[in-house]
């Protein structure tokens, strides 16, 4: 199930200090538009969701067909698009804005999901933090994979060895990590420690589901 | 570095510091708070490195106590750092003074800066309610 939450951009991050004059790491996130799209009803879809945009674009970056529903509901176009699965629909209204200050408070656990940055392809060095050989003294065995096991028995290769490939550019998400602040003037939040992604990306935060939070 | 990055910063960033030099002998004034109670201490020492810019500015002060050796990181924006004070200005050729550490007594001497400008006095920093006691 998609819990509810809310799109931002990841600025980057710095350090603030808190009432005791602690050091704390935070990520600056700037949320963007989210703006309620679309309701489905238990009648008509079979389930309830509302369906939120995050950021608003320009007209001509979205295909005609694309662009219909958006003039129809007489909304400005947002993307990308996203469905929450959520108690009522009948709650929210099309064109208006997810109510922020109430999803999301000061001390409050998030998780946030977001795209991690890419690496490319990488080896097992990078990758896994495989142990690499000495580069000098004539050996030839310098930063390339090692045994991946037995022979005869098992005559297979076990699933999940540490190979080279893909690193990076997948959907990563940081847990219960706490929101230290919430600014709805500026629709900021800043978010204790480090979340997926490069400066820029797009990052998915939503309250941890935890009985306790909130 | 982004704008909106630097508006939250600014309200943390003190803009009453001293100039700090590696070399300089400082006393920093540190707000430690004790069975509920605040009071100011003060840590004095010679400045080693300089670190870090903007909001994570830090300074590592060293000074041998009791025969050992003790370096402290101050970052200088923190609100517990209730003020420092230049006591001397100290001519370096290194930017970074490990080379204290493997000396000790008359070797760790620092040959003070004569000339220049002279030194105004610090101001508490605005974070500072109420004056500080004497230190300890």
């Amino acid at each position: 199930m998609k819990t509810l939450g809310v799109f931002g951009k990841k600025i980057g991050m710095t350090q603030i200090y808190s009432k005791e004059g602690l050091s704390i790491p935070v990520t600056v996130v700037q949320l963007g538009e989210n703006i309620v799209t679309r309701k489905l009803t238990k009648d008509k879809d079979g389930y309830e969701a509302i369906q939120v945009g995050a950021f608003a674009i320009k007209e001509r970056k979205l295909t005609k067909p694309a662009l219909g529903s958006f003039k129809k509901n007489e909304i400005a176009p947002v993307a990308p698009l996203r469905e929450f699965h959520v108690a009522d629909s009948a709650t929210y209204n099309v064109g208006q804005p997810l109510p922020i200050a109430e999803i999301l408070k000061e001390e409050m656990l998030v998780d946030v999901r977001g795209k991690s940055i890419g690496k490319g392809f990488q080896g097992t060095v990078k990758r896994y933090h495989a142990a690499r050989g000495p580069m000098t003294h004539g050996s030839k065995f310098h930063r390339s994979m090692g045994s991946i096991g037995a022979g005869t028995t098992p005559g297979r290769v076990f699933r999940g060895t540490h190979m080279p490939g893909q690193m990076g550019n997948q959907n990563v998400c940081t847990r219960r990590t706490k929101i230290v602040r919430v600014d709805t003037d500026k629709n900021l939040l800043l978010i204790k420690g480090p979340v997926p992604g490069a400066e820029g990306s797009l990052v998915l935060i939503s309250p941890t589901r935890l009985k306790w939070n909130g | 570095m982004n704008q909106i990055i630097r508006d939250i910063e600014a309200p943390f960033i003190k803009d009453d510091l001293p100039e700090l030099n590696v070399g300089d002998s400082v006393k920093v004034f540190v707000k430690i708070i004790e069975g509920g109670k605040e009071r100011t201490q003060g840590y004095e020492g010679v400045i080693i490195k300089r670190r870090g810019s903007g909001i994570g500015k830090t300074i590592t002060v060293r000074r041998v106590f009791q025969g050992i050796g003790i370096e402290r990181v101050f970052p200088l924006n923190s609100p517990r750092i209730e003020k420092i004070k230049v006591l001397r200005r100290g001519v370096v050729r290194r930017a970074k003074l490990y080379y204290l550490r493997q000396r000790t007594g008359k070797a760790t001497r620092i040959k003070e800066k004569t000339g220049g400008r002279r030194e105004v006095e610090v101001k508490p920093t605005k974070i500072v309610a109420e004056k500080p006691e004497e230190q300890s």
